[in-house]
């Protein structure tokens, strides 16, 4: 197997966060740090979407599945081991987002945004409404195993919590970058640029948005599962509407320019929140609101584009050279 | 038998609520092509408008119950031109001709945006504007106590849906609406000015939300978030319906208020879901709504 760069980079990274993360920097940090990748792995699902052209303002769904899915296992079937856990969320969400996807798959534009709302809203009504659930409250996620050792609270738990979630992020972002790059992800980009060229080419737009629909419910679930055992809590607002305008907001912020935007977006947004939240409390919506319309008038590529804009752009500026031409040509391709 | 006429009575009020909500959503829709994530903003700012004004009123203990209605109505309509004329001029003129999609983005940074200036501006606490709602008093039909405030709910709503429509159908200007929703570059081509029917539309619809809030200001307490939880509804009955038709937003709302209603006495657990389960049935066997025009695909 031969690693690209992005991929070398990803496990550089990796290494120095985990590092750092254990010996340096101080429990908010890391914990602020695990919540942020955590959510990161929701929006890569949303990103996913946007590349096909579809935004889901119902993803908070698979992220609600895959945070239950770790409190109702450790609360009804007795299951204490976290990777059991999590692969249970994973597998819930597959499954429903298997016999959602052939509706879904029909729909695009707005249509799709409002039906995937409607569907996170049904699980958010059913939530409510269930008193073993602990209704709008939720419940606390029971201690759990990792590898035969106990995780209960404290520093060993957060230090546990953020090895897993730093390693499931890099393997997700791993597979996404090599998902994007195969012929169902090169699909997906042509299928936003122009569906019906899609099916002239002999392929069907549905099944690929499909196997996309499912693999971003998966990269979800995961989201969801890790930051419920971050928190030790699930309640029904992970499925509230607002909560997938957040991860919207986020993947917007990032771009889908990279693997790594939305990482670096949640992790932006979750400093930002955590400032502005303490210095301006009934007016960080608004600060959001700004931003949002900013990067939209402005950076509609998102923050990545600021990485990556300095090397296609500067060859454009200076166009009447024959030289720059060339490589302006190379920097694109 | 009573419970019957029970559904059938909290499902028509509960309609009307639900038709007063959407028929902004739907106008704005219809004629500019925008899904206006902000328009429970909208709603939560008529209420709050309302509820000062009516709190003021009734200030020193005196007022009447006539009055306090030309308070609410005036006071919706105050809040629906002021601020929706400030964001149709300030920001949305801006945005025009961009992928619906991205409106939907953009009207959703907007209401984060006056969600928090709501905050800024009323504060958090509840606000509470009760005086018409009782002073109107309750009557009795067929054994069931029903509040006057909630019949004459409908009779708004109903008288709001009809002069929309006769506005749409019957007067020049509607004309002129109709050809912008049918064909804007041909209606441009023949001398309408768009951008000005545009700012009209946004008006109309923005009161028609502040409208529909500073109706229910008397119902409820009005809090922070009244305005998200709204939106989500109005998306339900005018995707049942069929999005940009008033009509369709009049069926929508019929069927998801009794549909509620129905719940609720029968089966209380499923009231949430049963709106939108309506709403995704709806979807699945109609994609375009119930009274939607179903468009050609383009290359």
């Amino acid at each position: 197997m031969r690693l690209d760069k992005t991929e070398l980079a990803l496990i550089g990274l990796a290494v120095v966060l985990l590092l750092g993360g254990l010996f340096a920097a101080p429990g908010w940090l890391i914990f602020l740090l695990t919540v942020a990748l955590a959510k990161a792995l929701v929006v890569q699902g949303v990103v996913m979407q946007m590349k096909a052209g579809l935004v889901s303002f119902g993803q908070g769904l698979f992220y609600c599945v895959g945070g239950y899915a770790v409190g109702m296992g450790g609360q009804f079937l007795g299951i204490s081991a976290g990777l059991v856990l999590l692969a249970i969320g994973v597998v819930a969400a597959v499954v429903l987002a298997m016999i959602l996807g052939l509706l879904m798959t029909r729909y695009r534009e707005i249509y799709f945004a409002m039906l995937s709302l409607a569907f996170s809203m049904i699980l958010y009504g059913v939530l409510v409404k269930s008193q073993e659930l602990g209704s709008t409250d939720g419940f606390n996620v029971n201690s759990w195993t990792l590898l035969g050792q106990t995780i209960s609270g404290g520093e060993q738990a957060t230090h546990a919590v953020f090895v897993l979630t730093v390693i499931a992020a890099a393997a997700v972002a791993f597979f996404l970058n090599r998902y994007y790059r195969s012929s169902v992800g090169m699909t997906c980009e042509a299928i936003r640029e122009n569906e019906v060229r899609v099916e002239y080419l002999g392929l069907s737009p549905r099944w690929i948005n499909y196997a996309n629909y499912v693999a971003a419910a998966a990269v979800s679930a995961l989201g969801g599962g890790l930051t419920a055992l971050a928190t030790g809590h699930v309640d029904p607002d992970m499925a509230y509407w607002t909560t997938s305008g957040e991860f919207v907001f986020i993947a917007l912020l990032g771009g889908t320019g990279s693997v790594f935007a939305p990482f670096l977006a949640a992790i932006v947004f979750s400093l930002v929140r955590t400032y502005a939240i303490e210095f301006l409390p009934n007016a960080w919506q608004m600060i959001l609101g700004f931003t949002l319309l900013g990067i939209v008038v402005f950076l509609p590529k998102g923050l990545w584009s600021l990485f990556t804009r300095a090397r296609v752009d500067a060859p454009v500026s200076a166009a009447p050279s024959s030289t720059s031409n060339t490589r302006t040509g190379g920097a694109r391709a | 038998m009573l419970s019957f006429f029970a559904v059938l009575i909290d499902g028509t009020i509960y309609a009307s609520w639900l038709f007063l909500v959407a028929a902004g959503l739907t106008v704005i829709y219809g004629v500019m092509r925008i899904l206006n994530m902000a328009h429970g903003s909208f709603y939560a700012i008529g209420a709050y408008t309302a509820a000062s004004a009516i709190g003021w009123y009734f200030a020193d203990g005196s007022g009447s119950a006539g009055m306090s209605f030309l308070i609410l109505i005036g006071a919706a309509l105050v809040a629906g031109l002021v601020v929706g004329l400030a964001v149709e001029r300030g920001l949305l003129q801006f945005m025009y001709g961009r992928d619906e999609i991205l409106m939907v983005i953009i009207t959703y940074a907007l209401l984060l945006i006056l969600e928090d200036g709501m905050k800024l501006v009323f504060g958090v606490n509840p606000y509470f504007a009760y005086q018409p709602y009782t002073a109107l008093g309750r009557s009795t039909i067929a054994g069931l106590k029903v509040s006057n405030y909630d019949l004459v709910l409908i009779g708004i709503a109903i008288t709001v849906g009809v002069a929309l429509w006769a506005w749409l159908e019957r007067t020049n200007l509607g004309k002129i609406l109709r050809a912008v929703i049918h064909d804007r570059e041909v209606a441009r081509a023949m001398g309408v000015n768009v951008r000005r029917m545009f700012t009209l539309t946004f008006l109309i619809g923005t009161t028609l939300g502040a409208l529909a809030g500073a109706l229910t200001a008397p119902s409820i307490s009005v809090v922070p978030g009244i305005g998200v939880e709204v939106i989500v509804l109005a998306f339900a009955v005018v995707v049942v319906g069929g999005m940009g038709s008033i009509e369709g937003a009049a069926v929508g709302a019929l069927l998801l208020g009794l549909s509620r209603a129905a719940a609720v006495h029968f089966a209380p657990q499923f009231e949430l879901f049963v709106i939108y389960g309506v709403m995704s049935l709806v979807l699945a066997i109609r994609p375009q709504g119930l009274f939607g025009r179903t468009l050609a695909r383009k290359i």
